[in-house]
């Protein structure tokens, strides 16, 4: 096949709407957006947590935090197979090579980036609010809401960021999804294997789709630093 | 329900704040009683932002203790402070009143007439959609004012309100301050204006590296100062 047929045989398979290509992307998306939202209910929160609260050892976890955002993929992947492997302390559940599992392994992956933009984010707007929340009565904790709606567009931004990170990797989900046909099967595993196989349209069309997805990603964050800068002035 | 029991006067038995190894305000005693305005003087570094913040509650002192006649403490306490520079939050004008309420226990119904009364009352309706943040310096000020008003303090501290601001925008200011001693709200502001000073002031406490040096009705003030200190502060030689 020429370079050209393999183009031609990629768009035909993403405009064509083909029903096994839309599962792949159908299940990434579902993954993906899955692993973004826990992520956001727990890492919002606590990240807004973490910027108000002052702990011996405080710092050592701000490190650690930010070093886990850049932790590899595959590594996170590899620790959520242990757990769940047969033998393993959550084998029981028998949820290894599921869906499950691959959205457990991205949301470590995600967790980090949520976690520590949130905690600078919200630690900023803290610094600036201080006096005014804490005169109306808003101190500690109680100022968490305040603080996570104020800071609305930095943080959009850092899902975004987790979205990104979540849908672009492999290594994770390849380890626990074990890349099943019709089950596990997501874009990048599926680029992957039909890399090494030959079959290019589909590996080819599936990278247009993500790429389509990763402007799509930085169009909405420019579009919400650009709405947030408006409302701080 | 609304406590009718006044939670002035204000008392502060010999209050000390301690920072950085000095005494930044230092063995101060002295009582606000309901109505006027009385003006914190002194030069930079004097303890003016300091007292308030520890009359209003930001600050704990390090010794000594600040009274009030009634509780005032707690979601509802009866005090309110607007700072130097104004804190906006990120929503609109409108919604900044509504937070501060909110925060305050005032229900949702409530809320928005208080809200709507506010802005009324500050001139700012026109302005109730826009991003807090997007006014002017002076509107903002005025929206500070407006929060704090609208949570209906006995006394309203004021942090030097007009320093960022230009003249029309502080004459404005003070025009407002007036009208809310003349509705009975007391006001205890700092600043290091002095025209301003002789503009509003009742009563002047004057503050000179953390002690109280001279307390006394605005006109005596003014016209014969009894310390070393305040004549050389009014002669424009005092710098710190």
């Amino acid at each position: 096949m020429d370079f050209a047929a393999i183009f031609k045989a990629a768009f035909a398979l993403v405009v064509g709407l083909d029903p096994g290509f839309l599962a792949i992307v159908g299940l990434s998306l579902r993954v993906t957006l899955t692993a973004v939202l826990i992520a956001g209910l727990i890492g919002l929160p606590l990240g807004a947590a973490l910027a108000l609260a002052r702990f011996p050892g405080r710092s050592v976890v701000i490190v650690c935090l930010n070093a886990l955002m850049g932790l590899p993929p595959v590594v996170a992947g590899l620790f959520v197979f242990l757990l769940l492997s047969r033998s393993g302390p959550l084998g029981p559940l028998g949820l290894l090579f599921t869906p499950t599992a691959m959205i457990a392994a991205q949301v470590i992956l995600v967790l980090p980036i949520v976690i520590a933009l949130t905690r600078q984010t919200v630690e900023d707007l803290w610094s600036e609010y201080r006096d005014h929340l804490r005169s109306v009565g808003l101190e500690g904790m109680r100022a968490i809401p305040t603080l996570l709606f104020d800071g609305r567009f930095a943080l959009a931004t850092a899902l975004l960021a987790g979205f990104g990170r979540a849908s672009a990797e492999v290594g994770a989900v390849l380890i626990v999804g074990g890349n099943i046909a019709g089950y596990t099967r997501t874009m990048t595993t599926t680029i992957t294997l039909e890399t090494s196989k030959g079959d290019l349209p589909l590996a080819l069309g599936l990278g247009l789709v993500l790429i389509a997805l990763t402007l799509a990603i930085n169009a909405v964050a420019f579009g919400a630093s650009r709405i947030g800068a408006r409302y701080a002035g | 329900m609304r406590d009718v029991t006044s939670i002035l006067p204000l008392s502060l038995e010999s209050i000390s704040f301690l920072g950085e190894g000095r005494r930044l305000v230092d063995a101060v005693s002295l009582v606000v009683p309901a109505g006027g305005v009385t003006v914190l003087l002194g030069p930079n570094g004097a303890g003016k932002s300091l007292m308030l913040r520890l009359c209003h509650g930001l600050l704990t002192p390090s010794e000594g203790h600040v009274h009030w006649a009634a509780s005032a403490t707690g979601r509802a306490k009866r005090h309110a402070m607007v700072f130097q520079k104004p804190i906006m939050l990120r929503r609109s004008v409108e919604a900044n009143i509504d937070h501060a309420l909110a925060a305050a226990g005032v229900a949702r119904m409530e809320r928005r007439e208080r809200a709507q009364a506010a802005l009324r009352r500050f001139g700012l309706s026109e302005r109730a959609r826009q991003p807090a943040r997007l006014l002017s310096g002076g509107e903002q000020q005025r929206l500070a004012i407006a929060r704090a008003w609208s949570l209906r303090p006995e006394l309203l501290f004021l942090d030097e309100p007009t320093s960022q601001l230009d003249p029309a925008a502080t004459w404005q200011i003070e025009e407002l301050l007036t009208g809310l001693v003349a509705e009975g709200i007391t006001v205890l502001m700092s600043t290091h204006d002095l025209g301003q000073a002789k503009r509003l002031a009742d009563r002047v406490l004057f503050l000179h590296r953390g002690r109280l040096v001279e307390d006394s009705l605005a006109a005596y003030f003014f016209a014969e100062p009894q310390t070393i200190e305040a004549r050389a502060f009014l002669a424009g030689e005092l710098l710190w």
